[in-house]
């Protein structure tokens, strides 16, 4: 941490100066480490149609917590991300197993999820205002130990990614094919969900349940409108998904107004932009 | 109508000696119905076997079971030219699936994804780009390679699909309907382009059509099903059976029960 603080302390900001708001400085190289990983992600969630099963695991994420409260663990992520894998191979499961279309069958597993939720955190006339964090996140509360979290799992995705991205995209596009050559489309489907799921669970408590979605959906959907294969989509993703997470923190940082909005609030700038700029494509 | 096989074998007394599919007696039964029964087929390399019936015959099913995507009775064995029994390896271009219209997915990376584990969203190695190209201009497809799947006519696709069947080159095509949403044009490419593929490449071609026109021209063998074989043989024979007729036009509904 030492290193990034020296190295941040060469930025031109008033907080930036050596010593002074740990805190942001925390906050900034979480930022660093988070949006690639959003980016990443987003273009497959984006592809495989999934941008409201990743809500509906932000809700399951959410129930996870209160259920690690309810239990008394000191960290309730250890009950929220077992349980989010749970619901993901779940919701994959039932997706192939039933002629649903996947947003009923989304629908059904969030708000049960949710109500889940509710219903334990509420238990006993308790009050809910102690899970309000949850829903706007706050990426100023992050510790060094928790942004080495992040940046496991980062690397964790990185080799999911190099490993089967080519097989997790042929199942999402092509699942005949992927079929025909045995190449357990479940398993990989499977995988996907369960990605998104441990990164969606541990994010939200800096990010917000309410926001979360957005940087899972948006990035990918500005990169879409002008890219025409996947290395432009992937590199454009990545991209504005790193710039408007470093735009969006100093711009709540003067404003004072949470992060994880602002951050969105660029991404749907970039879309609009992205969208209007979208060259005819062949 | 046989085609001169490939392996000098004995051509006309059943079995040439070459390469075969032989299906013995299979059967599909899903839940409580029964999708296919007592179907028998015998295939040999170099030729190319039209598959037609009405819809719901079991068409795609009869494939399936090939593929062995679904549990099914009786036999399906390949043998080689020696006698030999091998899993062959199956090209398949299934009913034209649907792509996302603004999927930034160009055919390049739908082909390296299903040949190659290099991950595609890393800049192209010059091998992986060649190989590509190598394997569309089979299908005269070599411009096609950089377009947006999304954006291809469905000529076009079908084309790149089968393409990406023939790497790696199998021992058994199969097509399903491939001439649904082809133009005439493109229909006679397309099987000029299976006509000249299973005299290069040693392999057998089992396509499903709901297009009679192009069978006397290009079919070394036509197969009349109806959850089973109601009759097969030379296209001219089976097109002018009583069974043909019986099966699409008098007694529409009334065939085998299903």
């Amino acid at each position: 941490m030492n290193l990034w603080y020296t190295l941040v302390s060469v930025l031109p900001f008033s907080w930036a100066e050596p010593g002074a708001m740990l805190f942001m400085k925390n906050a900034l190289l979480a930022v660093i480490v988070i949006s690639p990983l959003y980016g990443l992600m987003s273009t497959m969630v984006v592809t495989s149609r999934m941008s409201f099963f990743s809500d509906a695991l932000g809700h399951s994420a959410f129930t996870g917590i209160a259920i690690g409260t309810l239990c008394g663990l000191i960290d309730p992520l250890w009950a929220a991300v077992p349980l989010a894998a749970v619901i993901a191979i779940l919701f994959t499961v039932v997706r192939r197993r039933s002629n649903m279309a996947s947003d009923t069958i989304i629908g059904v597993f969030s708000s049960a999820m949710v109500a889940l939720g509710i219903f334990i955190a509420t238990m006993g006339g308790q009050s809910f205002t102690k899970f309000n964090s949850l829903l706007i996140g706050d990426i100023l509360s992050i510790a060094p130990k928790q942004i080495a979290l992040l940046a496991v799992i980062l690397l964790l995705v990185v080799l999911v990614w190099l490993g089967a991205y080519n097989r997790i995209l042929l199942a999402s596009v092509y699942p005949v094919l992927a079929d025909s050559r045995d190449f357990h489309t479940f398993r990989y489907d499977a995988l996907f969900s369960v990605a998104v799921a441990v990164v969606v669970t541990v994010s939200m408590t800096w990010v917000g349940l309410l926001v979360i979605n957005s940087l899972l959906v948006l990035p990918a959907a500005a990169a879409r409108c002008v890219s025409r294969n996947v290395r432009q989509y992937h590199l454009s993703s990545v991209l504005y998904s790193l710039v408007c997470g470093i735009a969006g923190l100093l711009t709540s940082y003067y404003i004072g107004s949470s992060a994880g909005a602002c951050i969105t609030l660029f991404l749907a700038v970039v879309f609009i932009l992205s969208f209007c700029l979208r060259r005819k494509r062949q | 109508m046989t085609h001169p096989n490939l392996h000098g074998g004995r051509p006309g007394d059943g079995c040439t000696g070459a390469c075969c599919l032989k299906i013995s007696d299979l059967s599909v039964t899903i839940g409580e119905s029964t999708i296919l029964h007592d179907v028998n087929l015998h295939l040999h390399c170099g030729e190319i076997c039209a598959l037609i019936g009405p819809n719901g015959a079991g068409k795609s099913t009869l494939f399936r079971a090939i593929l062995g995507q679904i549990p099914h009775g009786g036999s399906i064995t390949f043998e080689l030219a020696g006698g030999t029994h091998i899993g062959p390896r199956i090209g398949y271009v299934p009913q034209t699936p649907t792509f996302g219209p603004g999927d930034p997915v160009s055919v390049f990376d739908l082909f390296s994804v299903s040949v190659s584990r290099y991950p595609v969203f890393l800049p192209t190695p010059k091998a992986l780009r060649h190989r590509v190209e190598h394997c569309l201009e089979r299908v005269h497809g070599e411009a096609l390679i950089d377009k947006r799947v999304g954006a291809l006519s469905g000529g076009e696709l079908q084309r790149v699909l089968l393409a990406m069947a023939l790497e790696p080159l199998p021992r058994i095509l199969i097509l399903d309907e491939p001439m649904s949403g082809v133009d005439i044009e493109g229909m006679k490419l397309l099987m000029d382009m299976l006509d000249d593929i299973r005299s290069h490449y040693d392999l057998s071609i089992l396509i499903s059509t709901h297009d009679f026109s192009m069978l006397e021209r290009y079919a070394d063998k036509v197969l009349l099903l109806k959850h089973t074989v109601l009759r097969s043989g030379p296209p001219d024979v089976v097109l002018s059976s009583p069974e043909f007729n019986a099966a699409f036009h008098l007694n529409e509904g009334r065939g085998p029960v299903s």
